[in-house]
């Protein structure tokens, strides 16, 4: 049953891939539309289904299994590799499916809406829904892989789906551009995740259990940790370097391409070009959590690997709060959200990083929620203002589309940590996390994710108050016709803002927990009692429930501050913020340009590269001195020896031909008789 | 095996240049009666029905071959004297190898006259003829298993390509088919007299006189796999092996081509008709790498080994060299032909990292290769009939006029350069995966070479395909037609197929290169330390006692 999941949609992407490449012959809109929902919602059907299944066993046997075939294997003996096409389906692909599925169930419904005019001669909305469908399949099947190659296998695929979403309106060349560009710093982070599979592998094989299973890596984690791998002296950390701190850092390394961390999260805020829908499922909700959900996949591995571990919440803590600094000062919508997520994803890795895989988890399904419904709403509003995005050109929208704004504050209130909402409970996880780990320089990392808390409530505020507070700064034109969405777009949207309220409740920690006690609630936080069989054993909690509620309270005071301040100098005072920017314009500068990285990786390594291969690779060795001098100066040579030389000797007098013919006897005989 | 099996190799061999001297006759015979001979649009369709006979039978060739079958590691043998004085037969077999070898070579080339059909106006027939016998020098070079037979068939694949370069080729066509005829020619010679030196070694041993690889069953004749090829020396560049190993090397190396020895390549590949570049990148590059399986290793298996670490560097050297260059080349041809040289580098590394992993992934990169190469070749020949021009800079938005060959085109890019369910990633992955348990650090520079192939090829698609359409004769470009959409189709098939269900492939391959790796390295071990050979280059992972710390 299992296998059905992600083959779905794969079936109604690949009708949709034969009758655009192929047939060429118009499908019906009702078609399209019955068939890439209809595929996701029993996707997420089925998902439900297996959780059903899988909570109806014992915590240590819930997995469920599905072996299709052995895909690729070569090799015998003690190095045998192989590995299959297999599915499993355990607590955190269960959760995970689940969110995968059902947000993307809502944003394929929210899509029909807000691609309705993509309908043109080139079959946008039925291109569109293809890889849309294609990008659930892969994702599904990294979610549900039961081994990292087949992990792998979806890796890409999302990749690629996220690459020709991001281009989908690919007669723009800027579309094009931001396509390749996430391809192809994906792909760095690809090649550390393949030497990573490849060192697992080997280690295994070492081992005797050659393979690439999960399950066998949980088992064999143990031992790998007592490996070594041999460098060269002079490298740092040499001569032998512990395997698994390796292992996990080349596929960290893969996490970081995928899940835009420092420095390879480039890709991400140019992602923004893609549709609305896509940024909300694919670059905020599901495709950047891999790398999240792959550490803890691999928390068995990671849980042994303390310094890989460390490496993990420090680029998690620093990633957290680089991208919300930018945050603050850009201006289009959509750009202030791909920050956003960036700096929530490094909450995630922050918390793996600890040791708190399922604080991480947590956070990444209540992201999942409110961040699809912040992009999808700020795609509302772009609708609303007919595809403008920038939010100086906003302002006052409140009463216009006052659905759209009531569904945003939900989300606004949800990220910024406000207590009760969702993203309260898992924030307060994460700190925690920090907060009791054994992480070196830890107390560090939690003073970083609640400043990131505060910063995260002012520039989410600023966004809030700057679109739809205010006078309006729209053209009067445009302001007199505002109106909210269609159902298609709207509706989903109550969906997620109810999720993002209430979705705290199923990781409610124990000391808010015991205040439920009395209304039957015996048990709480059952989000990490389900999932605790599948993860590594985190850092215990030991604190008393009175210093979670400061801790709790101090962020939560923090977050007010952050938001308080956003409401003066955007709402109270807006003349302020200008005038800040003026009085700090190098800092302003700097920050408004993204600390100028994409300039640097630009001049830095893009550049020089192809001016390198083009002047000296190509001009000069290959045409230059490979082709030039040894091949076809060594024709010329010889044209020139023929020329100059050997057409001398014939020269048609009989004269000298006897005489070369005389002299050549006599050598000959010389020769022989000497 | 029935009767039907037993001559089946042999007939698919040389089923093409029957039905080419078959043509030739009638139009001589036509010439002599005065008649007008058969038109030349049946000169194509006779072509093309015969390759896709030919096609077929290999087809019922793979169904049939036996992978449990263990007693002769070849099938489907014939082995008939020819001139047995001599020690030349005719003997022809397959092995996995070989197996999918033919089967590419039978599969690209009904595609390629199809491809041609409207490309092609000028000499059709001889055009036809060229092919047909291009198929069978190239399927006999395959099959042969006496060295002579397959000298013979190596040399004359040659012909047929250099006519087809210098008659239907672009307008540095004459320069370009003499350069790739003396460069080939240039290593096939040493290759000759590396291969007398051989047979001269076998006769001085056994007293006979044998081309034969290996003894067929029941037959007394020498094998020179038999042949003990001196390796005592002070020093490895001294000995026997050494030398005769680098005459094959250099006539296999200029094939692939490694670097330094690839500049006849862009220039073959951008000169040659659609159906030239195709098969000289599916199939003629072939014949290097499959060379070095199936002679340079097994003859010389310590040869090979003195050579494993050059090699490896060049193929390395090929991988990121020759994806720098493709990045930037204007011409979509030469950049896929540059592609080409890092392609074949990979498929180096797979073969001298000497296991199971490696050299099947090789095996199945090299037919990977040639089916998203050539569906590359295909895709810039459709382009080229509509635009005359393959610059870059001339193109530019072809998505919007093109759909049906922009998704094509988006499908081959990503074969090749490696995405997971399509064919190239199985290949370049068990290359990949069996260089690091040979060579880790080789493996690990190699590896970047899949940045490196995603960045020349989607720069070159994004330029091509998408952004506004800037030329306004790219505007009414027409999309494939019927027949280009059956070419495309056709390639398309195995491109998925191998990528979701290689098994198909691999179980045929896996006992072929398990023998052919066993065999080598215990040629190896019969002077050195028997397990040593093949652990010594490993990465050698220690394991310190639990408890110690860890750095």
């Amino acid at each position: 049953m299992l296998r059905w999941i992600p083959l779905l949609p794969l079936a109604a992407a690949a009708y949709h891939g034969v009758m655009l490449a192929f047939v060429r012959r118009p499908t019906p809109r009702w078609a399209t539309i019955a068939i890439s929902c209809g595929s996701v919602a029993l996707s997420f059907v089925l998902a439900c289904v297996g959780f059903w299944k899988l909570r109806g066993l014992a915590p240590e046997s819930r997995v469920l299994v599905d072996e299709i075939y052995t895909w690729i294997s070569a090799g015998v003996g003690d190095q045998a590799f192989s590995s299959d096409l297999a599915f499993a389906l355990d607590p955190i692909s269960a959760v995970m499916a689940l969110v995968v599925t059902g947000v993307g169930a809502l944003i394929h419904i929210y899509s029909v809406g807000y691609m309705d005019d993509d309908d043109r001669e080139d079959k946008g909305f039925q291109r569109f829904f293809c890889y849309l469908n294609l990008f659930t399949f892969s994702m599904l099947v990294l979610v549900l892989a039961d081994n990292l190659v087949l992990m792998f296998v979806g890796w890409e695929g999302v990749g690629l789906c996220s690459y020709l979403l991001i281009g989908f309106w690919y007669s723009d060349r800027f579309n094009a551009y931001c396509g390749s560009k996430a391809f192809i710093v994906n792909r760095i982070g690809d090649f550390a995740f393949l030497v990573g599979i490849f060192l697992v592998f080997r280690a295994l094989a070492d081992l005797g259990a050659p393979s690439v299973g999960f399950a066998d890596i949980e088992k064999h984690a143990a031992q790998m940790a007592a490996m070594t791998l041999p460098v060269p002296a002079w490298m740092p950390f040499g001569p032998d370097w512990s395997l698994v701190n390796t292992a996990a850092l080349c596929l960290f390394v893969g996490a970081c391409g995928k899940s835009a961390q420092l420095p390879l999260y480039v890709w991400l805020p140019d992602a923004m070009a893609g549709p609305t829908p896509v940024s909300a499922l694919i670059h905020a909700a599901t495709m950047v959590t891999a790398g999240v959900y792959m550490v803890c996949r691999l928390s068995f591995l990671f849980a042994v690997a303390p310094e890989a571990s460390a490496v993990v919440a420090w680029v998690g803590g620093v990633t957290a709060i680089f991208a919300a600094t930018i945050a603050i000062a850009q201006t289009d919508i959509k750009k202030v959200l791909a920050y956003s997520t960036v700096s929530q994803l490094g909450y995630m890795f922050l918390a793996a990083g600890c040791g708190g895989y399922t604080a991480a988890l947590f956070h990444l399904g209540t992201h999942a929620f409110f961040k699809a419904l912040l992009f999808l709403g700020a795609g509302a509003v772009i609708l609303a203002m007919h595809h403008e995005q920038d939010i100086e050109k906003m302002g006052g929208l409140h009463r216009r589309i006052w659905r759209t704004h009531l569904v945003f504050l939900a989300g606004v209130l949800a990220i910024a940590g406000f207590p009760g909402f969702s993203g309260f409970f898992s924030k307060d996880e994460i700190l925690l996390a920090a907060y009791t780990s054994h992480v070196p320089g830890h107390q560090w990392l939690y003073a970083i994710g609640v400043a990131t808390a505060g910063l995260t409530a002012f520039y989410m505020f600023r966004l809030y108050f700057r679109t739809f507070w205010g006078k309006s700064r729209a053209p009067k034109a445009l302001r007199d016709h505002m109106r909210d969405p269609v159902a298609w777009v709207i509706d989903p949207l109550w969906v997620l803002a109810f999720f993002s309220i209430f979705a705290g409740i199923v990781g409610l920690p124990q000391a808010y927990g015991d205040w439920f006690r009395g209304w039957g609630v015996e048990e709480s936080n059952s989000l990490a009692k389900f999932l605790a069989p599948a993860l590594a054993p985190g850092e215990p909690h030991a604190l008393a429930h009175s210093t979670e509620y400061w801790m709790a309270l101090g962020t939560v005071l923090l977050a007010a501050l952050g938001a308080a301040l956003a409401w003066l100098l955007y709402v109270r005072r807006p003349e302020l913020p200008g005038r800040i920017a003026r009085a700090v314009a190098a800092v302003y500068r700097l920050v408004l340009n993204k600390y100028y990285v994409d300039e640097v990786y630009d001049a830095a390594v893009v550049r020089p590269l192809v001016r390198f291969s083009d002047r000296v690779l190509f001009r000069g060795i290959d045409a230059g001195l490979i082709d030039g001098a040894a091949v076809n100066g060594t024709a010329r040579t010889v044209r020139g020896i023929a020329a100059n030389g050997l057409k001398y000797a014939h020269s048609g007098l009989t004269q000298g031909y006897i005489f070369f013919m005389l002299a050549g006897a006599v050598a000959l005989v010389g020769y022989l008789v000497r | 095996m029935g009767v039907m099996d037993e001559y089946l190799l042999g007939f698919i061999t040389f089923f093409p240049l029957l039905v080419g001297l078959g043509l030739l006759a009638t139009s001589v015979l036509s010439s002599v009666l005065g008649a007008t001979g058969l038109p030349a649009s049946l000169w194509r369709a006779v072509g093309l029905a015969s390759t896709v006979l030919t096609f077929l039978l290999s087809l019922r060739l793979f169904a049939a071959f036996d992978v449990t079958q263990t007693e002769f590691p070849f099938q489907f043998v014939e082995y008939a004297a020819w001139m047995p004085e001599y020690g030349i037969h005719y003997f022809v077999g397959v092995d996995g190898i070989s197996l999918v070898m033919v089967l590419l070579t039978t599969f690209l080339m009904p595609i390629v006259l199809l491809a041609s059909w409207t490309d092609i106006t000028r000499s059709v027939k001889t055009y036809v003829f060229f092919m047909l016998f291009l198929e069978t020098g190239m399927l006999g070079a395959f099959v042969s298993l006496n060295l002579f037979q397959f000298y013979i068939f190596w040399e004359v694949m040659l012909i047929p390509m250099y006519f087809i370069i210098g008659i239907w080729g672009g307008p540095r066509r004459i320069y370009a088919a003499v350069k790739f005829f003396l460069f080939t020619m240039f290593g096939s010679l040493l290759m000759l007299v590396a291969i007398l030196v051989v047979y001269y070694l076998s006769y001085e041993q056994t007293g006979a006189l044998g081309f034969d690889l290996i003894a067929p069953l029941g037959s007394e004749s020498p094998a020179l796999l038999d042949t003990t090829i001196p390796i005592t020396g002070q020093a490895v560049w001294w000995q026997t092996q050494f030398w005769l190993f680098a005459a094959f090397a250099l006539a296999f190396a200029i094939k692939v081509p490694m670097v330094p020895f690839h500049t006849w390549l862009p220039d073959a590949h951008v000169e040659a008709p659609t159906a030239g570049s195709v098969i000289l990148a599916g199939v003629l590059l072939k014949m290097g790498t499959y060379g070095f399986l199936r002679f340079g290793l097994t003859l010389f298996p310590h040869g090979a080994q003195a050579f494993t670490m050059p090699i490896l560097v060049l193929a390395l050297v090929g991988i990121i060299y020759g994806s720098l260059v493709a990045m930037v080349q204007p011409d979509i041809k030469k950049l896929v032909a540059y592609s080409s040289v890092a392609h074949l580098g990979f498929v180096m590394l797979g073969i001298f990292a000497l296991n199971d992993q490696g050299v099947s992934g090789a095996v199945l990169q090299m037919v990977n290769h040639g089916l998203s190469t050539g569906a590359l070749f295909l895709l810039v020949g459709m382009l080229y009939e509509r635009r005359h021009t393959r610059l870059i800079a001339d193109f530019g938005g072809i998505a919007r006029p093109m759909p049906v060959f922009a998704a094509c085109f988006g499908i081959v890019t990503m074969s090749s350069i490696g995405l997971p369910l399509l064919n190239g990633f199985v290949g370049e992955f068990l290359i990949l995966l069996g260089t690091f348990l040979a060579f880790p650090v080789v493996a690990v520079i190699a590896t970047s070479g899949v940045v490196l192939a995603a960045a020349y090829m989607l720069w070159m698609y994004r330029r091509v395909m998408f952004g506004p359409v800037e030329h306004a004769e790219n505007r009414k470009l027409i999309d494939l037609g019927l027949r280009e959409k059956l070419v495309m189709a056709a390639v398309l098939v195995p491109i998925f197929w191998i990528g979701v269900y290689p098994e198909t492939f691999l179980s045929r391959i896996r006992p072929s290169v398990i023998e052919l790796v066993d065999q080598v390295v215990k040629a190896r071990g019969a002077e050195a330390a028997p397990e040593a050979a093949r652990a010594e280059p490993g990465l050698g992972i220690g394991v310190r006692s639990v408890g110690e710390a860890v750095p």
